[in-house]
Protein backbone atom coordinates (compact mmCIF):
# COMPACT_ATOMS: atom_id res chain seq x y z
CA UNK A 1 0.00 0.00 0.00
CA UNK A 2 2.38 2.77 1.19
CA UNK A 3 6.23 2.42 0.89
CA UNK A 4 8.51 4.56 1.60
CA UNK A 5 12.11 3.90 0.64
CA UNK A 6 14.92 5.86 2.18
CA UNK A 7 14.01 9.22 2.05
CA UNK A 8 16.36 11.89 2.78
CA UNK A 9 14.69 15.96 3.78
CA UNK A 10 16.54 18.57 4.57
CA UNK A 11 15.29 22.31 6.05
CA UNK A 12 18.57 24.15 4.17
CA UNK A 13 21.58 22.98 5.84
CA UNK A 14 19.95 20.82 8.48
CA UNK A 15 19.17 17.70 7.90
CA UNK A 16 15.68 16.77 9.33
CA UNK A 17 15.60 13.05 7.69
CA UNK A 18 17.87 10.53 7.51
CA UNK A 19 17.14 7.37 5.01
CA UNK A 20 13.61 7.17 6.49
CA UNK A 21 11.84 3.82 5.29
CA UNK A 22 8.67 2.57 6.51
CA UNK A 23 5.44 0.66 5.30
CA UNK A 24 1.87 0.73 5.91
CA UNK A 25 -0.64 -2.21 5.11
CA UNK A 26 -4.47 -1.78 4.87
CA UNK A 27 -6.13 -3.19 8.04
CA UNK A 28 -2.96 -2.46 9.95
CA UNK A 29 -1.86 0.59 12.50
CA UNK A 30 1.36 1.94 11.86
CA UNK A 31 2.67 4.12 14.67
CA UNK A 32 5.83 6.31 14.40
CA UNK A 33 7.00 7.07 18.12
CA UNK A 34 9.91 9.33 19.21
CA UNK A 35 10.70 12.28 21.20
CA UNK A 36 10.01 15.80 19.89
CA UNK A 37 12.10 16.90 17.32
CA UNK A 38 13.22 13.92 15.62
CA UNK A 39 11.46 14.11 12.56
CA UNK A 40 7.84 12.25 13.01
CA UNK A 41 6.21 15.49 11.66
CA UNK A 42 8.38 15.98 8.75
CA UNK A 43 7.86 12.46 7.92
CA UNK A 44 4.25 12.78 7.68
CA UNK A 45 4.60 16.25 5.49
CA UNK A 46 6.94 14.49 3.05
CA UNK A 47 4.76 12.09 3.04
CA UNK A 48 1.70 14.06 1.72
CA UNK A 49 3.82 15.76 -0.16
CA UNK A 50 4.46 19.34 1.63
CA UNK A 51 8.07 19.04 1.91
CA UNK A 52 9.78 18.13 -0.90
CA UNK A 53 12.18 15.11 -0.23
CA UNK A 54 15.61 15.60 -1.16
CA UNK A 55 16.33 11.60 -2.16
CA UNK A 56 14.55 8.51 -2.14
CA UNK A 57 11.00 7.31 -2.93
CA UNK A 58 7.60 7.47 -1.91
CA UNK A 59 5.43 4.57 -3.29
CA UNK A 60 1.21 4.34 -2.90
CA UNK A 61 -1.02 1.84 -4.10
CA UNK A 62 1.29 0.95 -6.69
CA UNK A 63 2.79 3.70 -7.98
CA UNK A 64 5.81 6.39 -7.21
CA UNK A 65 3.99 9.05 -6.02
CA UNK A 66 7.29 11.29 -5.33
CA UNK A 67 6.99 13.76 -7.90
CA UNK A 68 3.07 14.61 -7.55
CA UNK A 69 2.20 17.68 -5.83
CA UNK A 70 0.12 17.51 -2.11
CA UNK A 71 -3.03 17.56 -3.64
CA UNK A 72 -2.77 15.07 -6.40
CA UNK A 73 -1.85 12.59 -2.96
CA UNK A 74 -4.80 13.40 -1.77
CA UNK A 75 -6.60 13.25 -4.66
CA UNK A 76 -5.12 9.10 -4.85
CA UNK A 77 -6.77 8.50 -1.36
CA UNK A 78 -4.10 10.00 1.49
CA UNK A 79 -5.91 11.86 4.11
CA UNK A 80 -4.27 13.84 6.40
CA UNK A 81 -4.70 14.82 10.44
CA UNK A 82 -2.13 17.06 11.06
CA UNK A 83 -0.55 18.50 14.05
CA UNK A 84 -2.46 21.23 15.52
CA UNK A 85 -5.31 19.87 13.40
CA UNK A 86 -5.31 23.05 11.03
CA UNK A 87 -9.64 23.27 10.86
CA UNK A 88 -10.27 26.01 8.56
CA UNK A 89 -11.16 28.46 11.01
CA UNK A 90 -14.15 30.53 9.90
CA UNK A 91 -15.54 27.52 8.13
CA UNK A 92 -18.53 25.93 9.71
CA UNK A 93 -18.14 22.00 10.66
CA UNK A 94 -20.70 21.28 7.80
CA UNK A 95 -18.32 23.28 5.40
CA UNK A 96 -15.33 22.05 6.50
CA UNK A 97 -16.40 18.60 6.17
CA UNK A 98 -17.18 19.01 2.68
CA UNK A 99 -14.02 20.30 2.30
CA UNK A 100 -12.83 16.63 1.45
CA UNK A 101 -15.41 16.66 -1.22
CA UNK A 102 -13.05 17.68 -4.40
CA UNK A 103 -11.40 13.81 -4.86
CA UNK A 104 -14.72 11.92 -4.78
CA UNK A 105 -17.16 11.59 -7.54
CA UNK A 106 -20.23 13.67 -7.81
CA UNK A 107 -22.51 10.57 -7.08
CA UNK A 108 -20.56 10.43 -3.20
CA UNK A 109 -20.14 13.53 -2.47
CA UNK A 110 -22.14 13.39 1.06
CA UNK A 111 -20.73 12.67 4.32
CA UNK A 112 -20.56 9.00 5.31
CA UNK A 113 -22.13 8.14 8.06
CA UNK A 114 -19.47 6.71 9.74
CA UNK A 115 -18.47 10.49 10.43
CA UNK A 116 -21.27 11.29 12.79
CA UNK A 117 -21.39 7.71 14.68
CA UNK A 118 -17.38 7.72 15.32
CA UNK A 119 -17.98 11.29 16.21
CA UNK A 120 -22.15 12.41 17.29
CA UNK A 121 -20.46 15.45 18.65
CA UNK A 122 -19.94 16.85 15.32
CA UNK A 123 -23.60 16.03 14.19
CA UNK A 124 -24.86 18.98 17.05
CA UNK A 125 -22.14 21.33 16.06
CA UNK A 126 -22.59 21.74 12.12
CA UNK A 127 -23.53 25.26 11.68
CA UNK A 128 -20.80 26.48 14.18
CA UNK A 129 -17.76 27.90 13.00
CA UNK A 130 -14.65 25.78 13.28
CA UNK A 131 -12.22 28.18 14.97
CA UNK A 132 -14.88 28.40 17.86
CA UNK A 133 -15.06 24.54 19.28
CA UNK A 134 -13.21 23.40 21.88
CA UNK A 135 -9.41 21.29 21.28
CA UNK A 136 -10.60 18.05 21.66
CA UNK A 137 -13.98 18.88 19.12
CA UNK A 138 -11.50 20.02 16.39
CA UNK A 139 -9.83 17.28 16.78
CA UNK A 140 -12.65 15.14 16.11
CA UNK A 141 -13.70 17.09 13.49
CA UNK A 142 -10.46 17.08 11.54
CA UNK A 143 -10.34 13.24 11.36
CA UNK A 144 -14.10 13.08 10.59
CA UNK A 145 -12.59 15.39 7.98
CA UNK A 146 -9.96 13.20 6.51
CA UNK A 147 -12.46 10.43 6.45
CA UNK A 148 -15.02 12.37 3.90
CA UNK A 149 -12.06 11.78 1.36
CA UNK A 150 -12.76 7.95 1.90
CA UNK A 151 -8.94 7.70 2.26
CA UNK A 152 -6.72 4.55 1.27
CA UNK A 153 -4.42 5.70 4.07
CA UNK A 154 -5.18 8.03 6.58
CA UNK A 155 -1.99 10.24 8.48
CA UNK A 156 -2.45 11.06 12.01
CA UNK A 157 0.06 13.29 13.44
CA UNK A 158 -0.50 12.87 17.43
CA UNK A 159 -4.10 12.91 17.49
CA UNK A 160 -3.98 12.82 21.42
CA UNK A 161 -1.57 15.83 21.78
CA UNK A 162 -3.49 18.28 24.60
CA UNK A 163 -6.76 15.96 24.42
CA UNK A 164 -8.57 15.14 27.56
CA UNK A 165 -9.23 11.86 28.46
CA UNK A 166 -12.58 11.14 27.60
CA UNK A 167 -11.86 12.44 24.16
CA UNK A 168 -9.09 10.10 23.17
CA UNK A 169 -10.89 7.41 24.33
CA UNK A 170 -13.26 8.17 21.65
CA UNK A 171 -10.31 8.97 19.10
CA UNK A 172 -8.68 5.20 20.29
CA UNK A 173 -12.10 3.75 19.12
CA UNK A 174 -12.49 5.04 15.83
CA UNK A 175 -9.04 4.50 15.19
CA UNK A 176 -9.49 0.61 16.06
CA UNK A 177 -13.08 0.68 14.15
CA UNK A 178 -11.10 2.24 10.93
CA UNK A 179 -8.46 -0.42 11.28
CA UNK A 180 -10.82 -3.44 11.50
CA UNK A 181 -12.58 -2.40 8.31
CA UNK A 182 -9.49 -3.88 6.68
CA UNK A 183 -9.52 -1.51 3.50
CA UNK A 184 -7.67 1.90 5.26
CA UNK A 185 -4.06 2.08 6.22
CA UNK A 186 -3.30 3.86 9.12
CA UNK A 187 -0.05 5.75 10.15
CA UNK A 188 -0.25 6.91 13.74
CA UNK A 189 2.53 9.64 14.86
CA UNK A 190 2.47 9.42 18.22
CA UNK A 191 4.61 10.72 22.09
CA UNK A 192 1.63 8.80 23.80
CA UNK A 193 3.22 5.60 24.52
CA UNK A 194 0.28 3.53 26.22
CA UNK A 195 -2.44 4.99 23.39
CA UNK A 196 -0.18 3.72 20.50
CA UNK A 197 0.91 0.30 22.01
CA UNK A 198 -2.77 -0.44 22.56
CA UNK A 199 -3.95 0.40 18.62
CA UNK A 200 -0.17 -0.44 16.88
CA UNK A 201 0.37 -3.36 14.53
CA UNK A 202 4.09 -2.08 13.97
CA UNK A 203 6.11 0.06 15.26
CA UNK A 204 9.29 2.39 14.26
CA UNK A 205 10.67 4.50 16.71
CA UNK A 206 12.78 7.64 15.49
CA UNK A 207 15.32 9.51 16.80
CA UNK A 208 17.21 12.30 15.39
CA UNK A 209 15.97 12.00 11.67
CA UNK A 210 16.07 8.03 11.16
CA UNK A 211 14.25 5.04 12.05
CA UNK A 212 16.47 3.69 14.88
CA UNK A 213 14.06 0.74 16.10
CA UNK A 214 11.37 -0.86 14.82
CA UNK A 215 9.17 -3.80 16.05
CA UNK A 216 5.85 -5.51 15.12
CA UNK A 217 3.01 -6.30 17.96
CA UNK A 218 4.02 -9.84 18.08
CA UNK A 219 7.77 -8.93 19.76
CA UNK A 220 6.12 -5.49 21.06
CA UNK A 221 7.94 -4.77 24.41
CA UNK A 222 6.39 -1.60 25.54
CA UNK A 223 8.85 -0.80 27.99
CA UNK A 224 11.96 -1.51 25.23
CA UNK A 225 10.28 1.27 23.41
CA UNK A 226 9.87 3.76 25.95
CA UNK A 227 13.68 2.92 26.70
CA UNK A 228 14.54 3.25 23.49
CA UNK A 229 12.36 6.96 22.97
CA UNK A 230 14.24 8.14 26.17
CA UNK A 231 17.57 7.33 24.83
CA UNK B 1 -33.17 69.39 4.15
CA UNK B 2 -33.27 68.58 0.56
CA UNK B 3 -30.10 69.25 -0.27
CA UNK B 4 -29.28 67.19 2.35
CA UNK B 5 -31.39 64.49 0.52
CA UNK B 6 -29.70 65.33 -2.87
CA UNK B 7 -26.10 64.59 -1.42
CA UNK B 8 -26.75 61.53 0.13
CA UNK B 9 -28.12 60.04 -3.26
CA UNK B 10 -25.17 61.10 -5.07
CA UNK B 11 -23.14 59.75 -1.68
CA UNK B 12 -24.90 56.29 -2.41
CA UNK B 13 -24.42 56.70 -6.85
CA UNK B 14 -20.89 57.53 -5.94
CA UNK B 15 -20.87 54.38 -3.42
CA UNK B 16 -22.48 51.96 -5.48
CA UNK B 17 -19.85 52.51 -8.16
CA UNK B 18 -16.64 52.80 -6.01
CA UNK B 19 -18.58 49.33 -4.61
CA UNK B 20 -18.66 48.12 -7.95
CA UNK B 21 -14.94 48.71 -8.83
CA UNK B 22 -13.87 47.67 -5.61
CA UNK B 23 -15.53 44.05 -5.18
CA UNK B 24 -12.86 42.28 -7.78
CA UNK B 25 -10.59 43.57 -6.29
CA UNK B 26 -11.72 42.93 -3.16
CA UNK B 27 -11.75 38.98 -4.35
CA UNK B 28 -8.15 39.31 -5.87
CA UNK B 29 -6.81 41.53 -2.69
CA UNK B 30 -8.67 40.14 -0.47
CA UNK B 31 -9.12 36.60 -0.89
CA UNK B 32 -5.64 35.58 -2.36
CA UNK B 33 -3.47 38.62 -1.27
CA UNK B 34 -2.25 39.74 -4.69
CA UNK B 35 -1.73 43.36 -5.11
CA UNK B 36 -3.78 43.83 -8.60
CA UNK B 37 -2.82 47.39 -10.20
CA UNK B 38 -3.85 46.04 -13.09
CA UNK B 39 -7.55 45.89 -11.75
CA UNK B 40 -8.58 48.88 -13.39
CA UNK B 41 -7.79 47.79 -16.85
CA UNK B 42 -10.16 44.77 -16.27
CA UNK B 43 -12.67 47.52 -15.84
CA UNK B 44 -11.61 49.81 -18.82
CA UNK B 45 -11.70 46.55 -20.78
CA UNK B 46 -15.27 45.66 -20.05
CA UNK B 47 -16.07 49.41 -20.92
CA UNK B 48 -14.60 48.71 -24.24
CA UNK B 49 -16.52 45.37 -24.77
CA UNK B 50 -19.56 47.65 -24.59
CA UNK B 51 -18.00 49.74 -26.74
CA UNK B 52 -17.92 46.93 -29.30
CA UNK B 53 -21.00 45.27 -28.51
CA UNK B 54 -22.73 48.45 -29.14
CA UNK B 55 -20.97 49.20 -32.68
CA UNK B 56 -21.64 45.67 -33.74
CA UNK B 57 -25.06 46.25 -32.57
CA UNK B 58 -25.59 49.64 -34.30
CA UNK B 59 -24.66 48.27 -37.78
CA UNK B 60 -26.26 45.27 -37.69
CA UNK B 61 -29.51 45.10 -35.79
CA UNK B 62 -30.00 48.91 -34.78
CA UNK B 63 -33.37 47.45 -33.16
CA UNK B 64 -31.76 45.67 -30.54
CA UNK B 65 -29.69 49.05 -28.98
CA UNK B 66 -32.21 48.41 -25.83
CA UNK B 67 -30.59 44.97 -25.36
CA UNK B 68 -26.66 46.15 -26.08
CA UNK B 69 -26.13 46.22 -21.97
CA UNK B 70 -27.74 42.80 -21.01
CA UNK B 71 -25.54 41.52 -24.05
CA UNK B 72 -22.34 43.20 -22.90
CA UNK B 73 -23.01 42.06 -19.12
CA UNK B 74 -21.79 38.27 -19.69
CA UNK B 75 -19.26 39.18 -22.63
CA UNK B 76 -17.29 41.40 -20.44
CA UNK B 77 -17.13 39.41 -17.85
CA UNK B 78 -15.73 36.30 -19.97
CA UNK B 79 -13.32 38.86 -21.76
CA UNK B 80 -11.69 40.24 -18.44
CA UNK B 81 -12.35 36.76 -16.60
CA UNK B 82 -10.29 35.07 -19.48
CA UNK B 83 -7.84 37.67 -19.28
CA UNK B 84 -7.52 37.46 -15.74
CA UNK B 85 -6.93 33.73 -16.08
CA UNK B 86 -4.38 34.35 -18.76
CA UNK B 87 -2.08 36.87 -16.58
CA UNK B 88 -1.87 34.82 -12.96
CA UNK B 89 -1.48 31.75 -15.59
CA UNK B 90 1.71 33.66 -17.02
CA UNK B 91 2.55 36.26 -14.10
CA UNK B 92 1.48 36.43 -11.20
CA UNK B 93 1.53 32.57 -10.06
CA UNK B 94 5.21 33.18 -10.07
CA UNK B 95 4.90 35.94 -7.56
CA UNK B 96 3.19 34.67 -4.82
CA UNK B 97 4.67 35.75 -1.54
CA UNK B 98 6.16 38.54 -3.35
CA UNK B 99 3.98 41.28 -2.69
CA UNK B 100 6.34 44.06 -4.60
CA UNK B 101 7.59 41.68 -7.88
CA UNK B 102 3.54 41.45 -7.72
CA UNK B 103 2.98 45.30 -7.46
CA UNK B 104 5.46 46.36 -10.26
CA UNK B 105 4.86 43.42 -13.11
CA UNK B 106 0.96 44.09 -12.73
CA UNK B 107 1.96 47.62 -12.80
CA UNK B 108 3.45 47.40 -15.97
CA UNK B 109 0.43 45.12 -17.28
CA UNK B 110 -1.43 48.02 -16.34
CA UNK B 111 0.62 50.47 -18.98
CA UNK B 112 1.03 47.41 -21.39
CA UNK B 113 -2.74 46.54 -21.57
CA UNK B 114 -3.50 50.45 -21.72
CA UNK B 115 -1.17 51.10 -24.80
CA UNK B 116 -2.94 48.27 -26.34
CA UNK B 117 -6.17 49.65 -26.24
CA UNK B 118 -4.75 52.65 -27.47
CA UNK B 119 -3.18 51.54 -30.23
CA UNK B 120 -6.66 49.25 -31.18
CA UNK B 121 -9.26 51.97 -30.72
CA UNK B 122 -6.90 55.05 -30.49
CA UNK B 123 -6.78 57.51 -27.74
CA UNK B 124 -9.82 59.46 -27.91
CA UNK B 125 -12.97 59.04 -25.51
CA UNK B 126 -15.91 56.47 -27.39
CA UNK B 127 -19.00 56.71 -27.37
CA UNK B 128 -21.31 54.74 -25.74
CA UNK B 129 -24.74 55.10 -25.78
CA UNK B 130 -27.41 54.98 -23.22
CA UNK B 131 -30.28 52.90 -23.81
CA UNK B 132 -33.66 54.37 -23.35
CA UNK B 133 -34.78 52.47 -20.26
CA UNK B 134 -31.77 54.25 -18.58
CA UNK B 135 -32.16 57.85 -19.80
CA UNK B 136 -34.03 60.48 -18.40
CA UNK B 137 -34.86 60.73 -14.84
CA UNK B 138 -37.19 61.83 -12.68
CA UNK B 139 -38.42 64.09 -9.70
CA UNK B 140 -38.58 62.90 -5.96
CA UNK B 141 -39.78 65.88 -4.25
CA UNK B 142 -36.95 68.84 -4.78
CA UNK B 143 -34.19 66.03 -5.86
CA UNK B 144 -33.61 64.42 -9.38
CA UNK B 145 -32.67 60.78 -9.50
CA UNK B 146 -31.26 59.81 -13.13
CA UNK B 147 -32.20 56.54 -14.56
CA UNK B 148 -28.44 55.02 -14.68
CA UNK B 149 -27.48 56.01 -11.58
CA UNK B 150 -30.50 54.29 -10.19
CA UNK B 151 -29.58 51.29 -12.25
CA UNK B 152 -25.74 51.16 -11.68
CA UNK B 153 -26.95 51.38 -7.64
CA UNK B 154 -29.60 47.90 -8.32
CA UNK B 155 -27.28 46.71 -10.38
CA UNK B 156 -24.44 46.93 -8.21
CA UNK B 157 -26.68 45.54 -5.82
CA UNK B 158 -27.69 42.26 -7.30
CA UNK B 159 -23.87 42.02 -8.29
CA UNK B 160 -23.03 41.56 -4.80
CA UNK B 161 -25.95 39.83 -3.61
CA UNK B 162 -25.12 36.99 -6.23
CA UNK B 163 -21.32 36.91 -5.79
CA UNK B 164 -22.12 36.55 -2.05
CA UNK B 165 -24.25 33.75 -2.64
CA UNK B 166 -21.56 32.28 -4.74
CA UNK B 167 -19.03 32.13 -2.32
CA UNK B 168 -21.51 30.68 0.12
CA UNK B 169 -23.47 28.35 -1.45
CA UNK B 170 -21.14 27.08 -4.48
CA UNK B 171 -18.22 24.15 -4.16
CA UNK B 172 -16.24 26.46 -5.71
CA UNK B 173 -16.91 29.01 -3.38
CA UNK B 174 -16.16 26.82 -0.53
CA UNK B 175 -12.68 25.82 -2.25
CA UNK B 176 -11.75 29.78 -2.11
CA UNK B 177 -12.94 30.19 1.22
CA UNK B 178 -10.99 26.98 2.12
CA UNK B 179 -7.89 27.99 -0.15
CA UNK B 180 -7.82 31.23 1.79
CA UNK B 181 -7.59 30.17 5.67
CA UNK B 182 -5.70 27.87 4.69
CA UNK B 183 -3.82 26.80 1.38
CA UNK B 184 -1.84 23.92 2.52
CA UNK B 185 -4.19 22.29 4.09
CA UNK B 186 -6.97 22.98 1.71
CA UNK B 187 -4.31 21.13 -0.89
CA UNK B 188 -3.84 18.42 1.85
CA UNK B 189 -8.20 17.89 1.31
CA UNK B 190 -7.24 17.38 -2.17
CA UNK B 191 -8.88 21.01 -3.31
CA UNK B 192 -6.48 21.82 -6.53
CA UNK B 193 -5.23 24.84 -5.05
CA UNK B 194 -3.45 26.55 -8.35
CA UNK B 195 -6.99 25.96 -9.95
CA UNK B 196 -8.59 28.29 -7.46
CA UNK B 197 -6.35 30.59 -7.76
CA UNK B 198 -6.68 30.90 -11.54
CA UNK B 199 -10.76 30.88 -11.12
CA UNK B 200 -10.39 33.32 -8.15
CA UNK B 201 -8.58 35.46 -10.45
CA UNK B 202 -10.88 35.03 -13.21
CA UNK B 203 -13.73 35.92 -11.09
CA UNK B 204 -12.50 39.12 -9.57
CA UNK B 205 -11.28 40.27 -13.30
CA UNK B 206 -14.46 39.30 -14.72
CA UNK B 207 -16.65 41.38 -11.93
CA UNK B 208 -14.39 44.62 -12.71
CA UNK B 209 -15.26 43.69 -16.30
CA UNK B 210 -19.30 43.71 -15.46
CA UNK B 211 -17.98 46.78 -13.64
CA UNK B 212 -16.70 48.76 -16.87
CA UNK B 213 -20.15 48.04 -17.95
CA UNK B 214 -21.85 49.70 -16.02
CA UNK B 215 -18.98 52.65 -15.78
CA UNK B 216 -19.39 53.27 -19.49
CA UNK B 217 -22.68 54.53 -19.14
CA UNK B 218 -21.46 57.34 -17.11
CA UNK B 219 -17.83 58.18 -17.02
CA UNK B 220 -15.78 58.28 -21.10
CA UNK B 221 -14.82 55.09 -21.95
CA UNK B 222 -11.08 55.90 -22.49
CA UNK B 223 -7.96 53.93 -22.07
CA UNK B 224 -7.43 55.99 -18.81
CA UNK B 225 -11.12 55.03 -17.45
CA UNK B 226 -9.19 52.04 -15.32
CA UNK B 227 -6.42 54.28 -13.18
CA UNK B 228 -9.26 56.89 -11.92
CA UNK B 229 -10.48 53.92 -10.11
CA UNK B 230 -7.67 51.70 -8.84
CA UNK B 231 -6.69 54.47 -6.10
CA UNK B 232 -10.32 54.27 -4.53
CA UNK B 233 -10.99 51.03 -4.77
CA UNK B 234 -7.53 49.96 -2.98
CA UNK B 235 -9.05 52.68 -0.54
CA UNK B 236 -12.19 51.15 -0.24
CA UNK B 237 -10.82 47.34 0.47
CA UNK B 238 -8.45 48.32 2.97
CA UNK B 239 -10.82 50.46 5.01
CA UNK B 240 -13.68 47.77 4.92
CA UNK B 241 -11.22 45.81 6.51
CA UNK B 242 -9.34 42.91 3.82
CA UNK B 243 -11.08 39.41 3.34
CA UNK B 244 -14.36 40.63 4.32
CA UNK B 245 -17.14 41.26 1.67
CA UNK B 246 -19.22 43.18 4.19
CA UNK B 247 -17.05 45.43 4.86
CA UNK B 248 -16.48 46.30 1.00
CA UNK B 249 -20.10 47.26 0.69
CA UNK B 250 -20.00 49.40 3.92
CA UNK B 251 -17.04 50.42 2.93
CA UNK B 252 -18.09 51.57 -0.26
CA UNK B 253 -21.33 53.64 0.64
CA UNK B 254 -19.25 55.38 3.63
CA UNK B 255 -16.22 56.80 1.49
CA UNK B 256 -18.80 57.85 -0.98
CA UNK B 257 -21.41 59.33 1.13
CA UNK B 258 -18.29 61.42 3.00
CA UNK B 259 -17.18 62.29 -0.32
CA UNK B 260 -20.17 64.02 -1.53
CA UNK B 261 -20.77 65.61 2.24
CA UNK B 262 -17.64 67.27 1.70
CA UNK B 263 -17.91 68.01 -1.56
CA UNK B 264 -19.75 71.38 -0.80
CA UNK B 265 -17.92 72.38 1.93
CA UNK B 266 -14.60 71.72 1.41
CA UNK B 267 -14.85 71.72 -2.86
CA UNK B 268 -14.01 68.52 -4.89
CA UNK B 269 -10.05 68.62 -4.35
CA UNK B 270 -9.59 69.34 -0.32
CA UNK B 271 -12.71 66.82 -0.13
CA UNK B 272 -10.53 63.92 -1.85
CA UNK B 273 -7.72 65.30 0.54
CA UNK B 274 -9.77 65.25 3.72
CA UNK B 275 -10.75 62.07 3.13
CA UNK B 276 -7.35 60.48 2.53
CA UNK B 277 -6.17 61.70 5.40
CA UNK B 278 -8.87 60.49 7.46
CA UNK B 279 -8.22 57.06 6.16
CA UNK B 280 -4.71 57.37 7.02
CA UNK B 281 -5.59 58.17 10.44
CA UNK B 282 -8.18 55.75 10.86
CA UNK B 283 -5.26 52.94 9.63
CA UNK B 284 -3.39 53.85 12.11
CA UNK B 285 -6.18 53.13 14.82
CA UNK B 286 -7.33 49.96 13.45
CA UNK B 287 -4.83 48.54 10.65
CA UNK B 288 -7.57 45.32 10.12
CA UNK B 289 -9.93 47.79 9.00
CA UNK B 290 -13.54 48.82 9.63
CA UNK B 291 -14.50 45.39 9.91
CA UNK B 292 -11.84 43.33 11.35
CA UNK B 293 -12.68 39.60 12.25
CA UNK B 294 -12.78 38.86 15.79
CA UNK B 295 -13.01 35.81 18.24
CA UNK B 296 -11.47 32.35 19.08
CA UNK B 297 -11.87 31.63 15.51
CA UNK B 298 -9.97 34.08 14.10
CA UNK B 299 -6.58 33.00 16.32
CA UNK B 300 -7.05 29.12 15.58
Amino acid sequence: MLKVDNINLYYGAAQALRGVSLTAEPGKVTCVLGRNGVGKTSLLRAMVGQYPIASGAINFDGKDITALRPYERARRGIGFVPQGREIFPLLTVEENLKTGFGPLKREDRNIPDDVFSLFPVLQTMLGRRGGDLSGGQQQQLAIGRALVMRPKLLLLDEPTEGIQPSIIKDIGRAISYLRNLGNIAIVLVEQYLDFACELGDSFAVMDRGAVKYACDRASLDPAEISRQMAL
Amino acid sequence: MWSMVQNAWYGLSLGSVLLLAAIGLAITFGVMGVINMAHGEMVMLGAYTTFVVQEVIRTNYPALFDYSLLIAVPLAFLVAGFIGVLIERTIIRFLYGRPLETLLATWGLSLVLQQAVRTAFGPTNREVGNPSWMSGAFELGQITITYNRLWILCFTLAVFAILLAMLRYTALGLEMRAVTQNRRMAASMGIATSRVDALTFGLGSGIAGIAGVALSQIDNVSPNLGQSYIIDSFMVVVFGGVGNLWGTLVGAFTLGIANKFLEPVAGAVLGKIAILVLIILFIQKRPRGLFALKGRAVEA
